[in-house]
Formats: structure tokens, sequence, C-alpha cells
């Protein structure tokens, strides 16, 4: 370590008389005197260097050496033995506490000793940790809504599922988080949703989409037939001459919104042909497609 | 376990000024069967108040004042250590959170 000339290290002239020197060691050690600044590693170092200049220039044999230039200010460093500190934060300095009336306080008055601000007092009071959550919801308890039981390790948690909830969204239950500190509320629990797919029904954004498989005599005959939505079963009209892909909207049959409204239902038709072919119809078509030729891939010729 | 004329020596103390601080209660020996006991604690103790009293110039008024402060400094840190043991045991989520905390600037 780079030592100082110890004149220099005192802040005292090299005239300097032996009272000045004294008064200069003491003004200094009782700044930086390791046991008066516990964990200050700046004192502790700053304190050897006055230590040991004051060592040497105390000592009027040594000064008149040094400033002959007999001996250099190095390796005059006074050998510490007893440094309080050392046993004053440990167990076997618990007596000289207790003799001073220090008792043992409780969490709360500690953390208020961190002193939030020059003020003072005010403690810390800290919210809890938020926690995470993930909550699987069937796919027609998200667009209708349902209250849900989150059972963790330590409790359990009634989840109401708004209607019309989105894939992803993220519920927030009050306080029901980790705990506080220091009286500080709990922090709030956090649930994210996710929505299982349904067999049938598909969702984009408010709307309900769905295919429906229709007969060849419902579709092109038309005709009512009953159609489920999420909310019940619904009567429709197919008018004659629909198609396969054609698309019906069940208006005020998606997804509820915020403001009450809802969504529409989307119906696209799928023809479905008798199982196992039926003879009387093919022997019709036999007849009558020849008649009447149609080409359904117009325009799906290869460039 | 050192005794009162071991620490005299050791100290480089008259037996009448260390007699002064122990009946001040700045230090505080255990009574053994033959006298007083000193523990490490004791002496190096007895070291900084000679050292405070003797280089510092801190007169026998102050002394009572320094030592207090001093002792309610040391008995804070301890208490701090335990604190930073029982935060270090938190869940590392609950930590983080209150380190961050520590770290904020004061509300005014």
């Amino acid at each position: 370590m780079a030592t100082r000339n110890p004149y220099e290290a005192l802040g005292v002239k090299p005239e300097a008389s032996e009272a000045e020197i004294r008064n200069a060691y003491r003004k200094l050690a009782k700044r930086f005197h390791p046991d008066l600044n516990p964990g200050n590693k700046e004192a502790e170092a700053r304190f050897k260097e006055i230590a040991s200049a004051y060592d040497l220039l105390s000592d009027k044999d040594k000064r008149a050496r040094f400033d002959r230039g007999e001996i250099d200010e190095a390796g005059q460093e006074r050998p510490r033995a007893y440094a309080y500190r050392g046993f004053a934060e440990g167990e076997p300095g618990a007596k000289y506490h207790a003799a001073e009336g220090i008792e043992p306080e409780d969490l709360d008055d500690i953390l208020a000793m961190f002193g939030r601000g020059a003020r003072g007092g005010a403690g810390i009071r800290m919210r809890g940790p938020d926690r995470h959550y993930t909550l699987t919801v069937a796919f027609l308890d998200a667009v209708n809504g349902a209250r849900r039981r989150l059972t963790l390790p330590d409790k359990s948690l009634d989840v109401t599922i708004p209607a019309g909830v989105r894939d992803g969204h993220v519920l927030r239950l009050k306080e029901q988080g980790g705990p506080g500190l220091g009286g500080g509320p709990p922090g709030d629990a956090l649930i994210e949703v996710r929505i299982e797919p349904h067999r049938f029904f598909r969702r984009e954004g408010d709307d309900i989409h769905l295919e429906l498989p229709v007969t060849l005599g419902e579709a092109v005959l038309g005709g009512r037939v009953t159609v489920p939505t999420t909310s019940g079963t619904v009567t429709m009209t197919i008018p004659p001459g629909s198609n396969t892909g054609t698309v019906l909207r069940l208006k005020g049959r998606g997804v509820p919104r915020p403001d009450g409204s809802r969504g529409d239902q989307y119906v696209t038709l799928k023809l479905v042909l008798p199982e196992g072919g039926d003879k009387e119809f093919a022997d019709f078509l036999r007849e009558w497609a020849p008649k009447h030729p149609y080409d359904p891939r117009r325009g799906m010729e290869a460039p | 376990m050192i005794t009162f004329e071991a620490v005299c020596v050791v100290a480089d103390l008259e037996p009448a000024e260390l007699e002064a601080w122990i009946h001040e209660r700045w230090v505080l020996p255990e009574s053994g069967s033959a006298g007083w006991v000193f523990q490490e604690v004791d002496v190096a103790r007895i070291h900084l108040i000679k050292e405070m009293k003797h280089d510092l110039a801190i007169n026998e008024e102050a002394m009572p004042v320094v030592l207090q402060l001093l002792d309610q400094v040391y008995a804070l840190r301890r208490r701090l250590k335990e604190v930073s043991a029982a935060i270090e045991a938190l869940p590392p989520e609950t930590r983080a959170a209150l380190l961050s905390r520590l770290k904020e600037p004061p509300e005014c």
C-alpha cells in the first residue's frame, strides 16, 4: 500500500510542534478510529495511515531520523492486536448491549430503523409479492362466465371468470398474493386464463364460428334446422340452393362484450351425402348429370 | 479467562484506573472465586477505552456517552446481521422485492 508522507497524513507542516502533531492525530483518530466506524473499510485504511504517521512523528528519535532521511515512512504500522469491533458485534459483545438497555426488538422496529428518509420513523411497510397462476377454463365457461375454485398449496381462491374473457387474459385478485412485510398489504394473485378448445365451436374475437353439416335436401331445397350456439340451440332457416361453404350469420349469438352487446355466430354449411350412398339418387344422377354439365373448377387451371 | 493483574500488565494500566472503570461499569468482568475474570472482549474494550482516554483525549465526562452510543451501534449492527440472515432465508421473489425497495430513494 502506498503510504503518504507522515506529515501529509496528519495534515501538519514539517516544522509542526509536538502538541500540534498530537492535536492533529486526535482530531483525525476520533473521526476515523475503526472501532468507532465499524464496517467502514475506508475509515480503517485511513486510520492505519494516521496511526502509523503518528507513531513515527510522536517519537522524537524516530521523527529526527525520518527528517534526516535515515528511515522512510513505510513499515511503521503499529500492530493492533485488540480490535474491539471484532468482538463487539458477536456473542461476546452482547453483555455490553444489554448493559446499555437495548432490548431485543421486533422486526417492525428494526426495519423502521432503516429509516425511510431523513424524517425517520416511517419504517418499511412493504407490499407482498404478486403471485402468478394459470387457470385452464372450458370454452363455454370462458364465453358464458363461471366461478371456479383454484386450489393452491396454502389456500384456495374463488375465481370469478367474467363472461367473454379472452385467452391469455390475466385476472387480478387483490391482496391474495404473498404476505406483506412490516404490516404492509399482501401482494395480488395474478391468474392467467387459458381457454380450452371446443369440439365444434371456434372463436375469433367476439364472434363464434361453427361448421354445420346439412343434408343434400336441406341444401338444395332449403329448410329449418336447429343449430347449437354457446347459449343453447336456435332454429335457423337455410335458404334453397345453399352450398358447402355458404356462410350464414346468427346476429347477436356470439361472445358477450363488456358493454352488454354480443358478437355474432357464423355458420358455415357443409354438405354431407347420405352414408353408404343411395342407389336411387345415383340412378337419377346418371340421367341428370350429362344433361346439366357445369364446371366447378373453372379458373383453377395451372397458369 | 484473564485475571485483573494480567489485564493491567497487558494493557499497561494502573490497577486503580482499571478499578475505577469497572466501578463506572465501562467494563463488565465476571466475578470469579479469585476475583474479577476478563474475557477477550473485555480486554479489547479496555484497550479501546484506554486509547480513547489517553490518545484521543476523550475525558471522563464524555466517556459514558461515547460508550453508550458505541454499544448501541454494535447492538444495532448485530441485530442488522440477524435481519440480513432472515432476509437471506426469504423466498427469492420476496427477497428481491425487499432489496429493490431498500435501494429506492427515500420518500419525501
